[in-house]
């Protein structure tokens, strides 16, 4: 005989229950956690480097880098002064709430202020699985173009802050800030933005303080 | 492509309500999927042959309901489907806008026999 059951449960309901599990654990040490996403190439390991040399002085930082293969983001943390863990996501396209579980374990928390997260380069899945960090942060970048909030709606729209990388390039691109910022508005319009070039220093003191801010109401 | 992880948790949905409900087999499993959740169907199909292999669920078929976007407008209160790319009202231009639906991603339910 056949039975229909009813059942209405989000299929990605168990990384999202591991995810709060992350966040309380971050929460009881007292550290502030975010997680950085942006396709290949947008400058996500720069940004990083960059953000670790300006607050290294007054914070005590970790870096956990996700990626396909190799170690090369973890040992650029690293170099300029954070604790950082790599995780080698074996082929899977983005990092989920199992895996920063298993980072998490092997760090001191109690020592640490800041985590910062990078996310596997893809503008597509890691935007499903939330990990348990306290603000998503998206990196785009001038030469990726400006049609892609409208061709990434998942990914625009699940993000707190928005950085815009490689402003020194707009002369060179044809990016159009304004149809760029009307796709961001329609889909998160209270998205932190801060447009920066990673290379040159500019706009970046604005993303290190609304950082500094983040860290310090935590 | 993250279809092998979304497969993976839809194998463990099915089979604890599958056992809960003390079944043999599972022969239908409904999925609701919004046109904003970026999943490959043929792709969960082509893992779900892989991984359901050996369990009660083997031979279910997979049913995939697809949710159109459907947009409010914050300012004029219009409720529309966006055409193409341009997510703003067609009616007053406003690009205030709240998503009613497309965002759907769960495991509706299963048939199973007894």
């Amino acid at each position: 005989m056949e039975n229909r059951v009813s059942i209405i449960e989000n299929i990605l309901g168990a990384n999202d229950r591991i995810a709060l599990d992350n966040r309380q654990k971050l929460d009881r040490a007292g550290v502030f956690a975010i997680n950085i996403m942006a396709s290949p190439g947008a400058g996500k390991t720069s940004i990083i480097e960059y953000t670790v040399k300006q607050l290294l002085s007054s914070k005590k930082l970790a870096v956990i880098d996700g990626d396909i293969a190799t170690s090369l983001d973890a040992d650029r943390a690293a170099a300029v002064g954070a604790i950082a863990v790599q995780i080698n996501t074996g082929g899977e396209c983005h990092l989920d709430a199992i895996m920063l579980r298993e980072a998490l374990s092997k760090l001191d928390l109690d020592k640490i202020d800041l985590l910062i997260v990078e996310n596997v380069g893809n503008l597509v899945c890691p935007a499903s699985f939330q990990l348990g960090t306290h603000k998503n942060v998206l990196i785009a970048s001038v030469p990726e173009g400006d049609d892609k909030p409208y061709k990434y709606p998942g990914m625009y729209r699940g993000v707190d802050a928005l950085v815009i990388n490689k402003i020194d390039l707009l002369p060179y691109v044809s990016f159009n800030m304004d149809y760029f910022k009307r796709g961001v508005e329609i889909l998160n319009p209270n998205v932190a933005t801060f447009s920066v070039s990673c290379r040159t220093g500019e706009g970046m003191q604005g993303w290190v303080n609304w950082l500094l801010e983040r860290i310090a109401s935590n | 492509m993250h279809e092998l992880s979304v497969t993976e948790n839809l194998l463990e949905i099915t089979l604890r309500h599958a056992q809960k409900a003390s079944a043999k087999s599972v022969t239908n499993i409904y999925i609701v999927i919004g046109q904003l959740s970026s999943i490959v169907d043929d792709s969960v199909t082509f893992y779900w042959d892989l991984i359901a292999k050996d369990t009660i669920a083997q031979d279910a078929k997979l049913h995939f309901e697809r949710i159109a976007i459907r947009l409010a407008c914050l300012e004029c209160s219009h409720e529309y489907q966006p055409d193409g790319d341009d997510l703003s009202c067609p009616k007053c231009h406003s690009s205030h806008i709240k998503i009613l639906n497309g965002e759907e991603f769960f495991v509706e339910a299963i048939d199973i026999e007894n």
